[in-house]
Parts: C-alpha cells; sequence; structure tokens
C-alpha cells in the first residue's frame, strides 16, 4: 500500500484501513474476555489487553493457565508466539528514522495487520500509515474485551458461537492481501507445512516462528 | 490469582522488548540485500502458519473439525473479494452452525 503525503494523511489513510480490522479484533477480542473472565475475573483481562495488545500471545497463555499449566509456562507460550516480532522489529528498523524515543513510539504500535498493511512491498515500510491501521484495531481490542468481560456470564460457550474460528478467519484474511506472487505464494506454503508438521512435536507457538524457515528457504531461490 | 498477574506484566514488558529490540539497535540504518529478500517474504510464511495452527490445532495435536467449514467460509468470501467484517464474521457463524448440525 503506498500512500503519498504528509504524516498527518498517510496515518489518516491508514486509520481508513484500519477499520475493518478495527471490527474483527473487536470481535476477536470479545471473544478473548469471554473466555479469560471465568479464569482471570473482570479486571485482569482488561488490563492485559491494554498493556500487552496482543491476540496470539493472550490466547495462547490463557489457554496453558485454562489447562492448568503455571505462570512460568505461560509466559514462555505467549513469549514465543511473539517472538514473530523480533524479526518484524528488524525488518522495520531501517524505515523508522529519528531519536531512539521516536523509533520506540512507531516500533510499539506495530502488530500483524498494520506491519502486513505497511510494508510497501520492497522491504520497506510506511510508519506513519502503520500507525494509523494500528489505532483502530486498539480500540477494538479494548473495548472487545471489554464487553467480553461483560456478557460472558450470560453468554454460554464461546466455541458454541464459533467463535474460536474469529482468528483462522482473521489471519486468512491478512494473507489473501499479502500474497502476490510465485516466491510469496511458495513461503506460505512452506510456512503452511512447517507449522502442520511440528505442531504435534514442539510446545505451542515454535511452529508460527519456525515457518521463518520457508521464508529463509524461499529468498535462497533465485527468480 | 498471582500467576495471573505474573503472566500479565511479564508479557507486557516481553512484548514490548520484542518489538523494540530491532528498532533501537538498528534504527535508520537499512538490512543487508539478502536479509531484505527474506523480511519481504516472512509475513506470508508467518501468517499460513498461524492460519493452519488455529484452523486445525488442538494443543499439541492436530484435528479437523468445524472450524475448517468456517475457513472454507473464508476463502470462497476473500475471493469473492467480501469485506473483511463479512469473511471473518461469516467463518464465526457457518462454524457454529456446523457444531449445531454435526
Amino acid at each position: 500500500m503506498v500512500v503519498e503525503g504528509a504524516p498527518r494523511e498517510r496515518r489518516r489513510a491508514g486509520i481508513r484501513r484500519g477499520m475493518p480490522f478495527g471490527v474483527a479484533v473487536f470481535a476477536i477480542a470479545v471473544s478473548f474476555g469471554v473466555l479469560a473472565r471465568p479464569l482471570m475475573g473482570p479486571v485482569a483481562p482488561i488490563v492485559m489487553s491494554i498493556c500487552v495488545f496482543s491476540g496470539s500471545a493472550q490466547f495462547g497463555a490463557l489457554a496453558v493457565l485454562l489447562a492448568g499449566g503455571s505462570a512460568g509456562a505461560a509466559i514462555v507460550a505467549g513469549v514465543l508466539l511473539n517472538a514473530r516480532y523480533l524479526a518484524m522489529g528488524l525488518a522495520l528498523a531501517p524505515s523508522l528514522r529519528g531519536r531512539p524515543l521516536a523509533r520506540a513510539a512507531f516500533a510499539m504500535t506495530t502488530v500483524d495487520a498494520s506491519w502486513a498493511a505497511a510494508s510497501l512491498g520492497d522491504g520497506t515500510f510506511d510508519p506513519w500509515y502503520m500507525v494509523g491501521v494500528s489505532v483502530p484495531q486498539y480500540a477494538g481490542w479494548v473495548l472487545g474485551t471489554v464487553v467480553g468481560v461483560v456478557i460472558g456470564p450470560v453468554l454460554g460457550d464461546p466455541n458454541a458461537l464459533g467463535l474460536d474460528a474469529l482468528f483462522p478467519a482473521f489471519f486468512i484474511a491478512l494473507l489473501f492481501a499479502e500474497v502476490r506472487g510465485r516466491r510469496r505464494l511458495a513461503a506460505a506454503g512452506g510456512g503452511a507445512g512447517i507449522a502442520l508438521a511440528l505442531t504435534p512435536v514442539v510446545p505451542a507457538g515454535l511452529p508460527i516462528l519456525a515457518a521463518a524457515a520457508a521464508a529463509v528457504a524461499v529468498s535462497k531461490v533465485r527468480s | 490469582m498471582t500467576a495471573i498477574w505474573v503472566t500479565i506484566a511479564a508479557l507486557a514488558l516481553a512484548t514490548a522488548g520484542l518489538k523494540l529490540a530491532g528498532p533501537l539497535a538498528l534504527g535508520g540504518r537499512p538490512l543487508p540485500l539478502r536479509a531484505l529478500g527474506i523480511v519481504e517474504l516472512l509475513a506470508s510464511a508467518l501468517l499460513a502458519a498461524l492460519v493452519v495452527v488455529e484452523t486445525f490445532g488442538n494443543g499439541r495435536s492436530l484435528t479437523v473439525d468445524a472450524r475448517v467449514l468456517g475457513v472454507a467460509f473464508a476463502v470462497v468470501a476473500l475471493m469473492r473479494r467480501a469485506p473483511m467484517i463479512v469473511v471473518v464474521l461469516g467463518a464465526a457463524a457457518v462454524t457454529a452452525v456446523a457444531r449445531l448440525l454435526l
């Protein structure tokens, strides 16, 4: 996505692009609030969404805690699920200019959908656009969690409502926008294959991180 | 309850650390060309991995359940250029109906 113009216009364009993501993220956050409430009570899930702002890590940690796992195991699961942010941050870094504090502020707004949307296709990123795409998602994430925590007790089983299907649907929508050309298709196919093969053998989160190897492998193939 | 708050605090700090490490270590400097070639493909690989894990994963095992029908709906909707919200909520609705009927 390439948008010309001043930072304010690029940020505004990002917010417009982020609106449908925000609605989708809201729905996913409702399911997080519903699922988290019985274990965490009403306040902790909201604090978590405000401070962590990461669906995969929050769902991953929650799954471990719900299964009776320790805080340590929940933290490791969450960190592994978010390890991709290290790679995404390294990719983003050259596109961030200015003092460390300014770079840090941009970097903190990184989430999957924004990062992918702000990619200009040549390995660089538009940081203002990325901030914009993140704004509706942050609002949707926190508001959705509040709604989920409130309606959870009257809603019943979230899986009966198909809420667990929100996640793959969200990610496949992002994937559709991202995969252009044979090389990206190959990277996607390889990443999916690696994740499927590793899921039964290694702890949650690692299969997703290991999928990065597909990007490395495809990048070595001459086009 | 302590375990929950410890988890929240640790994940907040770790997530911030993971996001900040790259930009603070090498902000403004270009990546080597070879690394750019990898980065360009990274989102495709990771998003595809998330899709299959969230569709077939059940803890450490793989299962085929109603989620598959929801995701199939999402694929068809995306090919017909449906808006994001239709894709996502439709997938949930299809999954819910499938659970009810199967």
